[in-house]
């Protein structure tokens, strides 16, 4: 014991000189990051929470009521009941790619955070902190990158399941990633040419030099890019892989426990990405409405990662209002939609934003 | 692609017996190439209970009971047909008021069979607000019979030569104010689905099948008349009460899945008309006609047939003038003579298509198997 306060009291000074440097290089990028995972987590346990309450609400039903005060308790009751049951494996899947499947999906949606910008700086504690884990040149590329990835998740569960209907999903969803993919990637090539830089923090600033969002300079890439965002995430109306009433349950019908329930997790991590994704490049970030207004300049008291969750949610609420509302798309007209409308509009909008570079 | 390198071959899956969406206990096995359908096999049976074989080991009034058991989700309609028959057997006369109180139930039972298509048909196709809207609806049919006869969805509402139960005490003001909420939630309906884009590209073109078609395989209800056939047996050989009411017959036009869905939401219009004369028109008297306490029918067979939400429902009864069974008891049912149109409509579309045709036929189990 004795011992033990010596040591510390002789590598107190030294402590004293490091101070800065190691926890500016390694503390906070670690606290960053556990922060980030763990908010991310919760978001999206409360995401199927919202979602099942706003769902209640437009079909006149309460929702869950029963775990907590308005059932505020349900995702962890979930959970822990996701974590309780019995994790199958059918007898004759591919074990390995089994149990690959839903990690593949999941990790992709989390990593894919590390570069999305909450807000620019703030100070806590005498740090002045960014509130993002990283902001990387070619921060786009690698959101598009990361989130390919996750679809593979859906169509090696669907292949490793060794069931027909999972099998059928995994189709559907290598078929509606080639059909969408292409058109993202072309609209955020028409935001990337507009911002004039790869990296999301860049691509904010840019929205404050130029004083207005991008969703007002480029309405047609917003469009598409949430019509693509939809697809992407395999929400309605193109919830194809996993249409419960089609398919079964689609790519997840084999699958059970907290495999499941990764799979679960990811289709919300991934809503949430397509969403913060969306704000950072449209709707302006962390930025107030109309950051070049004067006037508006009260709304400041608002801190910027606020503004940020705010319309952050707004996608949210409108991913879950889509799926209460519309029927669902054809695996066909889907594609019908991808290939004849989302890419020529896309590739049209690429060519008008670099006409309109070149002459501006 | 039979020339190409590779090498395809069909994937036969099993749709059902479980399966969320054949509507029970169906099973369709599907010869698919990719996702297209290259020809589909029903296979039935899985809810037999033997009910027509049933029905000779009971006497006549227990029949009515068993007849619920059919359409389990238009009971008030299979008690209705049989009743008729077996009057019919009978040359029995119904008082009015009982024919008047019968035509408002097998109504109500139209519009509460209607929402449940609806209800699962929009939720096959993913609109999965729709179900719970319509079967709002519905809750408040079956909280209506629930009123009348006391039960919920087996009602044994009829007896042979009338009705049990007078309708009780301010249950036609409650009716009516019921017509008047299904009228604007119809429009609500139609709101989120009849115009929406994604619901017409997916029941558009959707399993088409021409009028002639269509009869000869036997369709008959809205499946027929989606087709472009104007039979109704409502209009056609009036029974209960309905020779007395005016109302329109929807047809379709190309007899699609959206025609098919069309034709059934007006219906939802028509039967609220129908309703709404008899209820104006509603005569006082008796309930229940002159019946023996011993109903023993001559000897001699029927077969007569009702419109039934699903379509024609008949019933064949035999007697021998001597036992208090029928002698041979048989049922058309509509559920199983329209589900043999489902291989047919279903060949060449997708797999997503096979459950919206599934829904887009309506059929119920518990009678295409008896």
């Amino acid at each position: 014991m004795h011992l033990h306060g010596t040591a510390l009291w002789t590598l107190h000074p030294a402590l004293c000189t490091l101070h800065y440097p190691m926890i500016e290089t390694y503390v906070i990028p670690l606290l960053k990051i556990l922060v980030l995972l763990n908010a991310v987590l919760v978001a999206v346990t409360y995401m199927v929470l919202l979602e099942r309450k706003v769902i209640a609400w437009v079909q006149v039903r309460l929702g869950p009521m029963r775990v907590g005060p308005h059932g505020v308790l349900q995702p962890i009751a979930d959970a822990i009941k996701l974590l309780l049951k019995e994790d199958i494996t059918p007898a004759r899947a591919d074990r390995f790619v089994f149990t690959l499947a839903p990690i593949v999906s999941m990790v992709p949606a989390l990593i894919a955070f590390a570069v999305i910008p909450f807000d620019s700086e703030i100070t806590l504690f005498g740090y002045r902190i960014a509130l993002f884990v990283a902001d990387v040149n070619v921060g786009l590329l690698y959101i598009v990158a990361a989130t390919s990835i996750s679809v593979y998740g859906i169509i090696l569960a669907g292949y490793a399941s060794n069931s027909k209907f999972p099998l059928l999903a995994g189709l559907r969803a290598s078929a509606q990633l080639i059909s969408y993919e292409i058109a993202i990637t072309m609209i955020l090539v028409s935001i990337v040419a507009t911002a004039g830089t790869l990296s999301m923090v860049g691509i904010v600033k840019a929205q404050l030099e130029a004083g207005v969002w991008y969703a007002f300079i480029q309405p047609v890439a917003f469009v598409t890019l949430f019509i693509g965002g939809l697809a992407e995430t395999n929400r309605a109306p193109f919830d194809l892989p996993e249409a419960e009433q089609e398919l079964t349950g689609g790519f997840h019908t084999e699958y059970s426990g907290m495999r499941f329930a990764l799979f679960f997790l990811a289709e919300y991590a991934n809503m949430i990405v397509v969403s913060a994704v969306a704000t950072t490049l449209f709707l302006g970030g962390w930025l107030r409405p109309f950051p070049n207004v004067e006037a508006l300049s009260f709304l400041g008291f608002v801190p910027g990662w606020m503004w940020f969750l705010l319309k952050t949610f707004v996608f949210l609420y409108v991913f879950i209002w889509i799926r209460a509302t519309l029927p669902r798309y054809r695996y066909d007209q889907l594609m019908r939609l991808g290939w004849k409308v989302l890419i020529p509009l896309a590739l049209a909008n690429l060519v008008v934003t670099g006409i309109v570079k070149v002459l501006l | 692609m039979p020339d190409s390198i590779f090498e395809t071959s069909e994937l036969v899956i099993n749709m059902g017996p479980q399966h969320p969406s054949t509507h029970g206990v169906l099973r369709v096995v599907l010869r698919l190439d990719g996702e297209r359908v290259i020809s589909a096999d029903v296979v039935i049976g899985y809810l037999h209970r033997g009910i027509e074989k049933l029905c000779e080991q009971r006497d006549w009034m227990q029949i009515v009971l068993i007849t619920d058991r059919m359409d389990y989700i238009a009971a008030a309609s299979n008690n209705l047909g049989y009743c008729e028959t077996v009057e019919k057997l009978m040359s029995l006369e119904v008082p009015k008021r009982a024919r008047y109180i019968r035509t408002v139930l097998a109504e109500l039972q139209r519009i509460a069979s209607h929402c449940l298509w609806l209800g699962t048909h929009a939720m096959d196709i993913g609109a999965m607000t729709v179900f719970l809207y319509a079967f709002r609806e519905r809750e408040l049919i079956l909280d209506l019979f629930e009123e009348y006869c006391g039960a919920r969805l087996t009602y044994n509402a009829m007896r042979i030569g009338g009705l049990p139960l007078d309708i009780p005490p301010g249950w036609d003001a409650k009716v009516r104010a019921f017509c008047d909420i299904l009228d604007t939630k119809v429009n609500e309906y139609e709101e989120l689905l009849t115009h929406n884009r994604i619901w017409r590209e997916r029941t558009r073109d959707v399993g088409i099948i021409s009028g002639q078609d269509a009869i000869a395989i036997g369709l008959s209800g809205p499946a027929l008349r989606g087709s472009g056939v104007p039979r109704d047996i409502r209009k056609d050989e009036p029974y209960a009460a309905y020779a007395d009411f005016e109302f329109n017959v929807p047809i379709g036009w190309t007899g699609d899945t959206y025609d098919r869905y069309l034709v059934r939401l007006e219906e939802f219009r028509q039967s609220v008309r129908i309703i709404r004369q008899a209820l104006d028109g509603l005569p006082e008297g008796p309930i229940i006609g002159k019946v023996p306490r011993l109903i023993k029918p001559p000897a001699g067979e029927t077969y007569h047939a009702i419109e039934s939400p699903k379509g024609e429902i008949g019933y064949f009864i035999v007697s021998d003038g001597k036992s208090n069974t029928p002698y041979r008891f048989r049922v058309r049912p509509p559920s199983f003579c329209n589900l043999q149109a489902l291989p047919r409509l279903v060949k060449g579309h997708l797999v997503a298509d096979v459950v919206a045709l599934i829904g887009s036929i309506d059929i119920v189990l518990g009678e295409v198997d008896r």
